[in-house]
């Protein structure tokens, strides 16, 4: 397996804050790999640092094994960035300003591919529309098209739907996918933590300038989140003493997880025996938001 | 050489979508100096003994169109494309700092010419003119023109705000230019004044310039030439500098 992204000891400072503070990280090809962490945690500046966009203090990046600083021109061959500002040059039609991209590159005659990426984003029609009469969604669209329009292998979308309707969402996510099925690694920076579960099969968490979790995204469901079974009791009820020693409540809501469907009913009938009564009932599923409010107040995995 | 090619056709794309704004207004403007100034002053005042007044006006309008245009292309480029965040789109791709500044300052200079030829051909019917020597002229509008693009580079680097780069156009650029001899002779000038235009690199460009059309000059070409270019190759080197460093774009 070949190593798509490859960051070594990579350490940022801007004045006296510690952007990145030695991050370690390896992306191998065609993996859909998932950076989140709060806001400020060094995400963008990571991807800026991939991108050429900012200089590190130390330490080293590659992109499919050219250096970022050294083989900048071969590094930024390899790699497709949409930035998480909605940028656009008023002066230029989609497909202008995808042309202008791809000469950027050194491509000429590229519109072939145009044409496809357009097709694809379902952006056809807008193809010789000024930028500026776009709406926010179509624009996140062409950003998305300026990315690909060199055919790059890497490609990292830094919140690429923030402030995206559910339509676009999926047709974006959609072809996203087929690009990875094609082969392209994806790197994504989300606040959606239910789309980067379900979308991401490796996850690197950062707080604060370091990486804090890395591992494939079910081993870091199974390590720190766990399906639970939720209660919410009748005025004046009270759990039993048993269930109350391993329950945490929160909002009125008393959740006692489990990894088994079978210990499920022992709790219930202790809860009947008790005479406890209910007012609603759900099993929740183990989910990518519990392990990063764990992750991120630093406790441990395997819910210990 | 492609990702320059590419730069540079944008640029030019740039100012000649908005022609209006970046070529006839300027003109214009050229054209309303002109007329203002031949008005008061023809009657008045002959330089270099034959020259009408007219006539010594209408290469000084020129050049100093090509010097304001060429820095105004640049820095206006950049100073949107810094405050819109599009100058990501060029920062991303393979394009090195040497390519960056050559397609920016090229694109300023194309800028420039295409309002100074501009100029030309709306007031050269208020005087008759001809030229001397044609290598001075382009010479020396090919040089300033690349040296104010250069600047116009610098600026809009290092401005955050378009009011930083108003101010770098008002209170450096007009002055510099207003005060080259545009408008006069400097042995027209107090000796105080006339020495302390010697320190002002647009005098130079100005005075070469119409040594051009007229085959006389305040100062000579070849020094003027020399001045012009040490300055040129000054200024590349600190805007390439700059960009090497990724100064404030790359931070």
């Amino acid at each position: 397996m070949t190593t798509a992204i490859s960051v070594h000891q990579v350490a940022k400072r801007f004045g006296s804050v510690e952007a990145l503070a030695g991050v370690d990280l390896a992306v191998a090809e065609g993996e859909f790999f998932g950076l989140l962490g709060p806001n400020g945690a060094g995400k963008t500046t990571l991807i800026s640092a991939l991108a050429g966009l900012v200089r590190v203090d130390s330490g080293r990046i590659e992109v499919m094994g050219c250096d970022v600083v050294a083989d900048y021109r071969a590094a930024r061959r390899q790699l497709g960035v949409v930035p998480q500002e909605l940028v656009f040059d008023p002066f230029f039609s989609v497909r202008e300003t995808l042309r202008i991209q791809s000469g950027y590159f050194g491509i000429r005659g590229n519109d072939e591919w145009i044409d496809e990426i357009l097709e694809n984003l379902d952006l056809s029609s807008k193809a010789d529309a000024n930028m500026r009469t776009l709406s926010g969604g179509m624009k996140r669209r062409v950003l998305v098209a300026q990315a690909l329009v060199h055919r790059p292998p890497v490609i990292v979308l830094d919140e690429p739907t923030a402030g995206v309707d559910v339509e676009l969402r999926q047709t974006l996510w959609q072809f996203i996918r087929r690009l990875n099925r094609d082969g392209h690694t994806i790197v994504l920076t989300t606040h959606y933590l239910e789309e980067a579960e379900s979308l991401c099969s490796r996850i690197a968490m950062l707080k604060a300038g370091r990486v804090v979790a890395l591992d494939s995204t079910a081993n870091l469901l199974r390590r720190f989140s766990s399906h639970a079974l939720r209660l919410r009791l009748a005025p004046g009820a009270l759990l039993p003493p048993a269930a109350a020693l391993r329950a945490t409540e929160k909002d009125g809501i008393c959740s006692l997880s489990f990894d088994r469907f079978d210990e499920i009913e022992p709790i219930l009938a202790e809860l009947r025996v008790a005479g406890c009564t209910l007012e609603e009932l759900e099993i929740g599923k183990p989910d990518l938001e519990e392990v990063f409010i764990r992750v991120m107040h630093g406790l441990q995995g395997d819910r210990g | 050489m492609s990702g320059f090619r590419t730069l540079f056709y944008k640029e030019v794309l740039r100012f000649w979508k908005v022609a209006t704004q970046t070529v006839a207004a300027p003109v214009l403007t050229a054209l309303l100096y002109l007329l203002i100034f031949s008005h008061v002053l023809e009657s008045h005042i002959r330089v270099y003994g034959t020259v009408s007044y007219t006539a010594f006006l209408i290469p000084g309008l020129v050049m100093m169109s090509v010097l304001q245009n060429a820095f105004a292309n640049s820095s206006s480029s950049l100073i949107q494309s810094k405050v819109t965040g599009n100058i990501i789109f060029v920062l991303l791709p393979p394009i090195s700092y040497r390519e960056f500044y050559a397609a920016y300052v090229l694109a300023a200079v194309v800028r420039g010419l295409v309002v100074g030829f501009g100029v030309l051909v709306a007031t050269i019917w208020f005087a008759p003119l001809e030229v001397d020597n044609p290598l001075w002229v382009l010479a020396f509008a090919v040089l300033g023109g690349g040296m104010l693009g250069s600047l116009g580079i610098v600026a809009g680097i290092w401005a955050d705000k378009f009011d930083q780069l108003a101010a770098f156009q008002n209170f450096l650029i007009m002055p510099l230019t207003f005060l080259s001899g545009v408008f006069y002779s400097i042995h027209s000038l107090p000796p105080f004044w006339q020495q302390l235009s010697h320190f002002n690199p647009v005098f130079y460009m100005i005075d070469g310039f119409r040594h051009g059309f007229f085959g006389v000059s305040d100062v000579s070409p070849w020094l003027s030439l020399s001045i012009v270019g040490a300055c040129f190759v000054l200024l590349g080197m600190l805007t390439l500098f700059m960009l090497e460093r990724g100064y404030k774009l790359r931070n």
